[in-house]
């Protein structure tokens, strides 16, 4: 049995010996980029806060960048959670099932593959690994319509698993959980457990899984993004607004200031999205931590 | 097929599907199943314009999950009327429909002696204008479109942060003003097709709105944007040549300047004349998937000219029936929202001046999704209107050929 990785932020950040320090010149126009393209980031963000605390005649009457009126953020958020019959949360709440559902087992699938391919040579190997490089370079927008024409002849468009089956497959994850599972699990320790009588997927639970979680957590965080995020596939597969998940449901929200007779909630759009990125926010915080270990993963030789 | 036929299948009861954005349809549908409790209408609303157009599309494709009945724009009604998608409504005898409605939308639903669908509503076309603004300026409402560009011109000096409406490109838009303007550059005859935009008509809008647009007195701002809201409230936008469906979005969307805005006819190109055209609208139709078109039909029937058209009307939609459109109690409704004007009079007149003639593509969802990468480039300055007409009409011939159209 080998322990997890016991690496923490805290035991890395120890200093160094002294004679391998080196002095780090302070480079003025390196701080000037970063501090530009800090600023390019979190400027939409502070954007969406300042405009979610706006009433709607106040978001289109006062400067975008800066408080302005009534400060009406807690009364918008009221109203996001009531309007048209509380949908927002059935939203949400589909959201969080399909990503769970989704990016849970694209994770998990991932890393079964990813660790098969690594460990296991088998011929077609090649083809297998051209394939999934081929897979992660076709935009997921070009699939939608024929995912869609298979999936109306299977009779499943319109249900959740329209949207969680091809959530699924991300080959991205793949590819990451098998350049991972190449350089993390030494085949030593592979072979001396199948020595001492171990099955293969007792191995791979308890002592890959182990030695893998920090590339988990990194293809989990990626996987989670890309399934919250997911707007096309959803729009081509759904028809029933209680299946939408919350990118759709305020796509639509947002559509409705483009109807003749719609009603215009530009002030719901904003704060409903303000909403949905909490979460993902909380997600990275909470993740951060195993992911940051995962990160030096690979750089020092053993 | 008879009314009484339609009438059974109506007692008889069953499920209908029906995909429509129109938000008084959701009063008409509990209406409805209140009187024929014996049929389940499950309302869909399924993204609006080229969205549901979009979904429509695959779900035909895909053979399963077309809808019973769906609502589609005038301009994109020839698109699926002439790939067999949605259904004659002879067989029901719509043609005993005559005279229901008025004459703009329901050219608009017939091609040939074929019809596809009845109006729900219509958007004969309206000067819309900020009141305040135009007093504050001095500026006359323009009944010609001479006096509109002087007024233009007027208003923008006056106040350099004020124009008198926006335009960054909107084929819609475009089309519904060369079709006032008397030009006619879409013929259509079954699968032959011409496509002109060297007419006479085209060349007199493209004269004026070329003027306006190298003088830089359109505001650069997209349509239904929010920065487009925000214009119209805030008087930087000062006018609107747009639909009757307009009144209800300007209340929604703009009500900063409740009380404002007033309604007058359409300029004209002639002092004196009185002609309009229509700007959006949309009408309801059967698909040819649909297991049970008898009684979609009859639903569809009680929504345009039934019961539901007043309720609709009474939610706001513009109607396209003559009885509604007629009435004294629509004719004489003061908007509060308009200063208490009786706008509907002004609509009204408008609905019945729509000039004749005019056709759509039958492909025009596709035409105007390109329209951008064409007549775009003429609002940017990189070209003219009439050249970037000229790119569109190209742009459309190749697709219209590929698709098999024959083309003149």
């Amino acid at each position: 049995m080998v322990a997890a990785p016991t690496i923490r932020p805290a035991a890395r950040r120890q200093p160094r010996p002294a004679a391998v320090r080196i002095r780090k010149p302070k480079s003025w126009t390196l701080t000037a980029l970063t501090t530009v393209m800090l600023l390019y980031t979190l400027l939409p963000l502070a954007w969406l806060v300042i405009s979610a605390s706006k009433t709607q005649e106040g978001l289109l009457s006062t400067f975008g960048l800066w408080f302005g009126g009534d400060f009406a953020l807690f009364h918008n958020i009221g109203e996001v959670f009531t309007y048209q019959g509380g949908i927002y949360l059935r939203w949400l709440g589909n959201t969080v099932f399909y990503v769970v559902l989704g990016a849970g087992g694209a994770t998990l699938l991932s890393a079964l593959a990813g660790y098969g391919l690594a460990k296991f040579p088998f011929p077609g190997r090649k083809a297998v690994f051209a394939v999934i490089l081929g897979a992660v370079a076709v935009p997921p927008t070009a699939l939608a319509v024929p995912t869609f024409l298979l999936f109306a002849k299977m009779g499943i468009t319109d249900t959740v698993w329209a949207v969680i089956i091809p959530s699924l497959m991300i080959p991205f994850s793949l590819y990451l959980m098998w350049v991972f599972a190449t350089d993390t699990v030494p085949d030593e320790i592979l072979e001396s457990a199948r020595v001492d009588g171990a099955g293969e997927f007792r191995i791979f639970f308890r002592l890959a899984v182990p030695l893998l979680s920090p590339g988990l957590v990194t293809a989990l965080l990626f996987n989670v993004v890309v399934t919250w995020n997911n707007l096309f596939l959803p729009l081509i597969m759904l028809k029933d607004r209680n299946l939408y998940p919350i990118t759709m449901g305020i796509y639509t929200w947002n559509q409705q200031s483009q109807t003749v007779g719609g009603d215009v909630v530009f002030h719901l759009v904003i704060t409903g999205s303000l909403l949905a990125i909490v979460p993902l926010i909380a997600a990275f915080l909470l993740l951060q931590r195993y992911w940051q270990s995962g990160l030096a993963v690979g750089s020092v030789k053993q | 097929m008879t009314d009484a036929d339609v009438e059974a299948a109506l007692q008889a009861g069953g499920n209908l599907t029906v995909w429509a954005w129109e938000p008084t349809l959701t009063k008409v549908v509990a209406d409805f199943q209140v009187k024929y409790p014996k049929v389940k209408v499950n309302l869909i609303k399924n993204g609006s314009g080229n969205d549901q157009y979009t979904a429509l599309q695959n779900a035909i494709k895909a053979g399963t999950g077309v809808p019973d009945l769906a609502q589609i724009e005038y301009f994109a009604l020839p698109q699926f009327a002439l790939s067999k998608a949605v259904a004659d409504l002879n067989t029901f005898g719509a043609k005993s429909l005559d005279g229901t409605f008025t004459p703009g939308p329901w050219t608009s639903v017939h091609a040939g002696d074929k019809i596809y669908g009845l109006p729900m509503d219509s958007g004969p076309m309206a000067l819309f204008y900020n009141k305040e603004v135009f007093d504050k300026y001095g500026i006359q409402v323009p009944a010609t479109w001479e006096e509109y560009a002087a007024a233009a011109e007027k208003l923008h000096k006056a106040n350099p942060k004020s124009w008198i409406t926006s335009d960054s490109g909107d084929a819609g838009f475009t089309t519904s003003m060369i079709w006032q303007a008397g030009g006619r550059p879409y013929r259509v005859d079954g699968t032959n097709v011409s496509i002109n935009f060297d007419d006479a008509g085209t060349k007199k809008w493209t004269g004026l709105w070329q003027g306006l647009i190298d003088k830089k007195l359109l505001a650069p701002v997209p349509g239904w944007s929010d920065a487009w809201y925000k214009g119209l409230g805030d008087g930087t936008i000062a006018s609107l040549v747009i639909g009757a469906w307009m009144p209800p979005n300007l209340e929604s969307g703009v009500k900063a300047a409740s009380g404002k805005w007033r309604v007058a006819p359409m300029p004209q190109w002639a002092s004196g004349e009185k002609v309009t055209s229509e700007n959006g609208g949309s009408s309801l139709a059967v698909t040819e998937a649909s297991q049970n078109k008898t009684l979609a039909y009859g639903f569809m029937k009680y929504a345009t000219v039934g019961d539901g058209a007043q309720s609709r009307t009474d939610e706001g939609a513009f109607p396209a029936t003559t009885k509604q459109i007629n009435a004294d109690a629509f004719k004489s409704k003061e908007f509060p929202y308009l200063g208490g004007q009786k706008a509907n009079e002004v609509l009204a007149e408008a609905a019945a001046q729509v000039a004749t003639g005019w056709s759509y593509l039958p492909f025009q969802v596709y035409a105007n999704s390109v329209y951008n990468d064409s007549v775009g480039k003429a609002y940017t300055g990189g070209s003219t209107l009439q050249d970037g007409l000229k790119a569109w009409q190209e742009s459309s011939t190749k697709y219209g050929q590929e698709q098999g159209f024959t083309i003149r």
